[in-house]
C-alpha cells in the first residue's frame, strides 16, 4: 500500500513539474519576442535594487501596514518552503516527518515557527479578501480589474487561506495522533499552534484522525503542486518575476528617455551633409516606436508578465485620477494579452501570421496614449520596478512618426519648433524682449 | 544692469562663469517672463558673470520627443549642441526642469556633456556660500508657505530638498500637501500636455493640483517650473482664491526678500 502512495506522489510531483516547466519556458519565449536591450551593465547597482526592492519590499513599504501583511505572506511563502521540502522527500521516500531525527529538539521550535507564519499568511489573506471586496478602495474597484483579474485575485487568496488551513490542520491531526502514542507517528514534541488544536480531535477513533491527517497531507501537497501550474496564468507570477524584473530595472535617472541611435544619425547627416561621405547608407528602413508587442524591448514584456495589477500605478496617475481612460496597470495588463496571444499565434503556426491585431488600438487606445503626462508617479509607484511609461512612450513614437497621427495641437506645436524654434508662435528675436526691457 | 549673450562675451574673447539657459517657457510669456527677471536679477545682485543664449537658444526638443516626435527631437538637440559646444560652454543654469533635465540627461548621449544645474539647486549653493543674504523681516516672514514639487525636478531627477532648504531661510511656515516629494501630484502639463487640450475626463489635474495646494491655508503656493506655474495659477483661479492666494517661482520670491 505504502509503495503505491510513493508512486502516485512520485508521479503527481513529475507531472506538476514538467507541466509548470513547459509553460515556464513558454513565457520565457513570449518575452524574448521582444527587441534586445542589453541590461547587464554595472551588477553591483543591480543587485542592490534585487535585494532591496525585491528581497526587502522596499516600495511597498510606502504604505506601512499593507506592508506588514504583505510581508507576512511572503515571508511564509519562502520560509514555509523548508517544510514543502521535507513533506516532498517524505513523499516519494515512503517517510513520515524525515527530519525529526537530523533536527532534534530543534525540530519543533521550526515547526512552530512555520505555523506562526501561516496563521499570520492566513490572517493577513482574509484581511486582503476584505480589503478587495468589502472595502471601497479606488484602485480595486477599477474598471481594469473587471471579470477574470477580479476572480484571479480572489481565487489566490482563498487558495493561500486553504493551503495554510490544511497544514495546521494536518499538524494537529499529526499531535493527537503523537499523542496517542501510534507507532507510525514519531514524536515531536509540541508544536506551537496546532499543539493547541489537538484536543478538538479527541472524540474521534484513530482511524478518522489518521484520514484527517493523510487527508489534509495529500491536499496539501496537490494544492501546491496546482498552484504552481497556476502562475503561469495567474497574476501572482509576480512571485518569481520580481526578482529578475528588480534586477533588470532601469538605473538612469527616470525623466531620461531612451536615445533613438536611428533618428540620430539621420539628423546628424541632414545638419551636417559632409559626414554623409564617410558614413555608409543603410540599406534598412527601420520602423520607428512600437505598434505591437515585438516591437517593445524584452523587459517591457518582462515588466508585463511582472505585474500583478495592484494598481498603485493607476491610484497615483494623473490622468486616471481625474477621469482619463488612461491607466498604466491596463497599459501592462494589455501588454501581457497581447503577448501571450501572439505566443499562442506562433505555437499554433510554427511564425507569426497576421492575425489583424496590434497592440496599438485593439488593445491600446490612441486616447489612453494622449493622455498621459509623463510625470513618473506609475514608475516611482511600482513596487516589482516596472515601467509602464516606456511603453506609452514608443507607443506614442509610432504614432506620431510612422502614421503622422498627432492632434492638430501638437501638430502646430511641431511645426512652429521647426520654423521658429520654439513650441509657439514666437520668433528667434522675441526671445530678446525680456533682455531689452531690463537692459533698458 | 546689463544682460549679455554669449555671443557678446565671445567677441571679447571672454568666458562667463555660466550659461543661464532661460527655456521657451520662460522666454515669451509676460506672467513666466518675470521668473527670469527675477533669476537673473538675483545672479547679478550675487556678482555672478553669466550669459545667455538670447535668440540663439532654441527648444531643448523636449515636448516633441515626448509627445513622440524624435526627429525634431534630434533637429534641436544636435543644433543645441553645436551652439553650445561652439562656445565651450561647461556649466548651465536653468529656470526651467524640463530643459535641465533634457540637457543634462538626454544630451549627453549626442555629443553634449556640461555640468547642468536647476536654479533651485544653484539658489541653495548661493545660500549655503553666503551670496544670498535676506534682508531682516522680508516680505515673507510668518507667511505659510506650499511647495509644488514639479514631476521633472522631483520623480524625473530626485530633487526633493534643495528648494525646500531655499524657502527654509525665508523664516516662513513652510505647510506639506498631502501629495508631497516622491508622491507629488502633477500639474498636468508634462509630456507635451501643456500644447493640447487635456483628454475627456472628470476634472481637469491643474484644478484639482490647485485646490489641494488652496486648502493647505497657504498664502503662497512656491514653484520651481514655468509650466507649473502656469498650470497652478489656474488651477488657483478656478477654486477662486487667485486674491488670497500667489503662485510664486523660488526665484521670485528670493529676488524680493533679497537685501
Amino acid at each position: 500500500m505504502q509503495i503505491v502512495q510513493q508512486l502516485l506522489f512520485v508521479i503527481a510531483f513529475g507531472v506538476a513539474v514538467y507541466l509548470f516547466t513547459q509553460q515556464a519556458r513558454q513565457i520565457r519565449k513570449n518575452i524574448l519576442l521582444g527587441q534586445d536591450e542589453d541590461l547587464t551593465d554595472r551588477p553591483d547597482l543591480r543587485w542592490k535594487n534585487v535585494l532591496l526592492l525585491a528581497f526587502g519590499q522596499k516600495k511597498m513599504f510606502r504604505n506601512p501596514l499593507v506592508a506588514v501583511l504583505h510581508f507576512f505572506v511572503y515571508a511564509g511563502f519562502v520560509i514555509i518552503n523548508l517544510e514543502i521540502l521535507e513533506i516532498i522527500l517524505d513523499g516519494i521516500l515512503g517517510t513520515h516527518r524525515l527530519f525529526v531525527p537530523v533536527l532534534g529538539s530543534l525540530y519543533p521550535i521550526l515547526i512552530g515557527l512555520f505555523e506562526i507564519l501561516a496563521a499570520l499568511v492566513l490572517i493577513s489573506c482574509a484581511i486582503f479578501l476584505i480589503r478587495r471586496n468589502v472595502l471601497k478602495i479606488y484602485r480595486f474597484m477599477s474598471r481594469d480589474l473587471n471579470g477574470w483579474p477580479r476572480s484571479d485575485a480572489n481565487y489566490i487568496l482563498i487558495t493561500e487561506i486553504v493551503l495554510m488551513a490544511l497544514f495546521l490542520t494536518m499538524n494537529a491531526a499529526d499531535q493527537q495522533m503523537q499523542a496517542r502514542g501510534a507507532e507510525h507517528y514519531i514524536a515531536t514534541g509540541s508544536f506551537w499552534i496546532s499543539g493547541h488544536l489537538s484536543p478538538l480531535f479527541n472524540g474521534l477513533s484513530d482511524s478518522a484522525v489518521i484520514a484527517i491527517e493523510r487527508t489534509c497531507w495529500w491536499l496539501h501537497i496537490l494544492g501546491i503542486l496546482a498552484f504552481l501550474n497556476y502562475l503561469p496564468y495567474s497574476k501572482h507570477l509576480h512571485i518569481i518575476l520580481a526578482f529578475p524584473n528588480a534586477y533588470y530595472a532601469k538605473l538612469e535617472p527616470k525623466g531620461e528617455m531612451e536615445n533613438m541611435p536611428a533618428i540620430q544619425h539621420e539628423v546628424k547627416l541632414m545638419l551636417q551633409p559632409e559626414l554623409a561621405s564617410e558614413a555608409p547608407a543603410s540599406d534598412a528602413i527601420p520602423k520607428f516606436g512600437a505598434k505591437d508587442v515585438m516591437d517593445l524591448t524584452w523587459k517591457n514584456l518582462l515588466d508585463a508578465y511582472s505585474c500583478t495589477e495592484c494598481g498603485r500605478c493607476s491610484a497615483a496617475c494623473p490622468a486616471n485620477m481625474t477621469g482619463k481612460l488612461l491607466s498604466p496597470r491596463k497599459i501592462m495588463m494589455d501588454t501581457r494579452d497581447r503577448v501571450t496571444e501572439v505566443g499562442k499565434n506562433i505555437k499554433a503556426n510554427g511564425s507569426f501570421q497576421d492575425d489583424g491585431k496590434t497592440l496599438l488600438r485593439d488593445y491600446i487606445s490612441e486616447e489612453e496614449l494622449r493622455a498621459c503626462t509623463t510625470c513618473n508617479a506609475c514608475v516611482q509607484e511600482c513596487p516589482v520596478s516596472i515601467n509602464p511609461l516606456d511603453i506609452i512612450l514608443q507607443l506614442r513614437r509610432y504614432l506620431v512618426m510612422e502614421e503622422s497621427s498627432a492632434p492638430a495641437e501638437w501638430t502646430g506645436m511641431f511645426s512652429n519648433i521647426e520654423n521658429n524654434m520654439a513650441p509657439w508662435k514666437f520668433g528667434p528675436e522675441d526671445r530678446e524682449n525680456w533682455i531689452q526691457e531690463m537692459n533698458s | 544692469m546689463r544682460i549679455k549673450t554669449m555671443a557678446e562675451y565671445a567677441a571679447n574673447g571672454e568666458t562667463p562663469e555660466v550659461l543661464f539657459w532661460v527655456g521657451c517657457a520662460s522666454s515669451f510669456d509676460q506672467r513666466t517672463q518675470k521668473i527670469t527677471k527675477a533669476f537673473a536679477t538675483i545672479l547679478d545682485k550675487v556678482g555672478v558673470q553669466f550669459a545667455v543664449l538670447g535668440r540663439e537658444e532654441s527648444c531643448t526638443g523636449d515636448p516633441a520627443r515626448r509627445a513622440g516626435n524624435e526627429f525634431i527631437f534630434q533637429m534641436m538637440a544636435q543644433s543645441n549642441i553645436q551652439v553650445l559646444n561652439m562656445y565651450g560652454v561647461k556649466k548651465i543654469v536653468t529656470t526651467c526642469p524640463h530643459c535641465f533635465n533634457t540637457i543634462k540627461n538626454e544630451y549627453p548621449a549626442l555629443g553634449g556633456e556640461y555640468e547642468v544645474i536647476h536654479h533651485t539647486t544653484y539658489l541653495q549653493q548661493l545660500i549655503d556660500a553666503g551670496k544670498i543674504v535676506l534682508k531682516e523681516g522680508g516680505a515673507f516672514k510668518g507667511k505659510k508657505i506650499t511647495y509644488h514639487d514639479s514631476c521633472y525636478l522631483g520623480r524625473a531627477n530626485d530633487i526633493y530638498e534643495a528648494p525646500r532648504k531655499v524657502l527654509e531661510i525665508l523664516d516662513a511656515e513652510l505647510i506639506e500637501m498631502k501629495r508631497c516629494r516622491s508622491k507629488g501630484l502633477c500639474c498636468g502639463a508634462g509630456g507635451a500636455q501643456m500644447f493640447k487640450e487635456e483628454e475627456k475626463g472628470n476634472v481637469r489635474i491643474n484644478t484639482e493640483r490647485g485646490r489641494e495646494a488652496v486648502d493647505t491655508g497657504a498664502s503662497v503656493v512656491a514653484a520651481n517650473c514655468p509650466f507649473c506655474m502656469t498650470m497652478l495659477t489656474d488651477g488657483v483661479k478656478e477654486a477662486g482664491r487667485e486674491d488670497s492666494v500667489k503662485v510664486l517661482d523660488l526665484a521670485e520670491i528670493i529676488a524680493e526678500s533679497l537685501k
